[in-house]
């Protein structure tokens, strides 16, 4: 993979946009790639809209500047549709994931779909199931490589086991139960290939 | 001349984290294992001292961390562990760096061998957590060698290189390591690190010259000079940084030979049959990179020339490396407010004094407190570049890239 791709993911504070692209990036670098992830600054406040970045390459990335034209966009907060411009710089021949619980056709709708690819699933619900909590991000790393096939599903979802151990050595418990929504995201939009 | 070809594939290579620049820069800081460290927390450089003292409570470390109550007591304490014959270190940013001022002074005046790394940020007013380099800018003529850092990779082994370019006997001078705020500070990249015995045997165990617990060669230090002796003394600060890009150098090519990582003064980007060549510090030198080649495949001869040393200024390198070329765009992540530009135009056109064939020459402000700094931007520095060319001056000695007017 030499072209670069770029992703940005939309989220409200609290809802692990950051660690997303953060664990996103390093099981990308586990496959042998290139990686940057970064959020956006501003003020941040629970609830609040914010953004974070990825940037994926077979050759070294060397630029610094904001992502203004992303290939997939994931949006962790399907309220954030109309208060956000989620859709901005989406090139027609790129990819968007929503945390929904609406069909494809409604949120296509909604989004003013102009050609992009979209993959919906109810990540929420999921990581109430196995997490026990609504913490959407995790779900959502799988639904991407779901989505993009940009690395390899098994050795993602161990690099991100292995990261998650280490972010929560105090609480283990709750590791089991995102593997298993990162499993069950990833299916779900492994199944929604036309 | 130091041109950048490194082998790109990451299989096999050994080491390989994901960091951002504070964790790498934390990293660094552990395999040093510096005697004590003091400090204080300010954004965005919190982060460094804070994973540190993770370190020192897993007792990963040997360091004796001492938490202050400002940055003016952070650069103080530092002073007097390494007056004491300690390696000491501390790491700041901003208005933190602003608050050590007199100190910067004193840790120099005294030739303490001090490396801080520094995350460039914004001054107030108004009060801005984000990138410019204003805040070390400003402390150009205190006395410290100041190196700038293009992505979380160069400020890990800067970092580990300081220690021994201060150290140098020759030199005996506070370094400052810097790097970009939150663009690299908070921006999580591939990073290739060291083995801790690697990074430890580099820095080797410091073994101070003069210091004020050696009882059998007692010192003062921080004595008062009247009218007859602070000249000298301060005249003895020059004799160092004269000294320091030879040992910069010298560090570079050796460490270089450990990591496959060279470092120089500056790097060249397609800089030896370069046209127009643009003069950068930081991470938006990393962003010129990517559109240089597209310049060139259009037949643009277009280059860059990325400062790491700021201070001590390199010169009579840049007036050599710049000298002949059709135009040359200097940008300024800072506004001196000096009447003519930035402090990095006014570096590079003093360079340039003695050169038979000199450029037509532009300054760029840009990106000041954060603002994003793209492709396109750079672009148009290249575009007025080629036009400059034609006329033979800029339309504009001083520009301000990327602001509303």
């Amino acid at each position: 993979m030499s072209k670069m791709i770029e992703i940005r993911w939309h989220g409200r504070g609290g809802q692990g946009a950051k660690t997303a692209a953060l664990l996103f990036a390093d099981a990308c670098l586990g496959a042998g790639m290139y990686i940057q992830a970064f959020p956006e600054y501003g003020p941040e406040r629970t609830g609040a809209p914010v953004a974070s970045y990825n940037r994926i390459s077979g050759e070294p990335i060397t630029i610094h500047s904001a992502v203004e034209s992303p290939s997939v966009v994931v949006i962790l907060d399907p309220t954030l549709i109309g208060a956000v411009d989620v859709m901005k710089g989406l090139p027609q021949d790129g990819v968007v994931l929503v945390n929904t619980n609406e069909t494809t056709e409604e949120m296509g709708k909604k989004l003013g779909l102009n050609g992009q690819k979209l993959f919906v699933l109810d990540a929420s619900t999921i990581s109430k199931e196995t997490i026990g909590r609504d913490i959407p991000n995790t779900p959502m790393l799988g639904a991407l490589v779901g989505a993009t096939g940009m690395v390899d599903f098994d050795s993602m979802i161990e690099d991100t086991e292995a990261k998650l151990k280490k972010k929560f050595r105090n609480k283990p418990e709750v590791i089991a139960g995102n593997v298993q929504a990162i499993r069950q995201a990833y299916e779900t939009v492994k199944a929604q290939h036309a | 001349m130091s041109e950048t070809k490194t082998e790109t594939s990451l299989k096999g290579v050994k080491n390989l984290a994901a960091l951002t620049g504070n964790e790498a820069v934390a990293q660094a800081l552990r395999q040093i294992n510096p005697d004590v460290i003091a400090a204080y927390p300010i954004t965005p450089a919190t982060e460094i001292v804070q994973i540190f003292s993770t370190y020192v409570s897993d007792g990963l470390v040997n360091t004796e961390f001492v938490a202050v109550e400002s940055e003016h007591s952070a650069m103080s304490a530092t002073i007097g562990a390494s007056a004491a014959g300690a390696r000491a270190m501390t790491a700041t940013s901003s208005q933190g760096l602003a608050l050590m001022w007199e100190m910067l002074y004193i840790a120099s005046g005294l030739r303490r061998p001090i490396v801080m790394p520094v995350v460039n940020r914004a001054l107030s007013s108004p009060i801005n957590i984000h990138c410019d380099h204003s805040d070390t800018m400003g402390a150009r003529d205190a006395g410290w060698l100041h190196i700038f850092s293009e992505d979380a990779q160069e400020a890990y082994d800067n970092t580990i290189q300081a220690i021994r370019i201060s150290e140098h006997p020759d030199i005996q001078l506070p370094t400052m390591v810097t790097m970009d705020g939150f663009i690299i500070s908070h921006g999580m990249e591939v990073v290739k690190m060291l083995d801790d015995d690697v990074v430890r045997d580099f820095v080797g165990t410091y073994k101070p010259d003069t210091y004020l617990l050696d009882v059998d060669k007692p010192v003062t230090m921080g004595g008062l000079d009247f009218t007859d002796f602070y000249f000298e003394h301060r005249r003895q600060l020059a004799e160092p940084m004269e000294a320091a890009p030879g040992v910069v150098k010298q560090i570079g090519e050796e460490y270089g030979k450990l990591t496959g990582r060279k470092f120089g003064l500056y790097e060249g980007y397609m800089l030896d049959d370069a046209d127009y060549v643009m003069v950068l510090l930081g991470s938006t030198a990393g962003t010129a990179k990517t559109i240089i080649p597209e310049l060139r495949a259009k037949g643009i001869k277009a280059g860059l020339l990325k400062l790491r040393m700021f201070r001590p200024f390199p010169y009579d390198e840049v007036a050599g490396l710049l000298a002949g070329r059709k135009a040359v765009a200097v940008m300024d992540r800072s506004d001196g407010l000096a009447g003519l530009g930035g402090p990095v135009f006014g570096e590079i056109r003093s360079a340039l004094y003695e050169a038979k064939q000199r450029p037509p020459l532009a300054d760029y402000v840009y990106g000041l407190g954060g603002r994003d700094c793209g492709p396109a931007q750079l672009m148009q520095v290249f575009e007025d570049m080629q036009k400059m060319a034609v006329t033979g001056a800029a339309a504009n000695r001083v520009n301000y890239l990327g602001v509303r007017e």
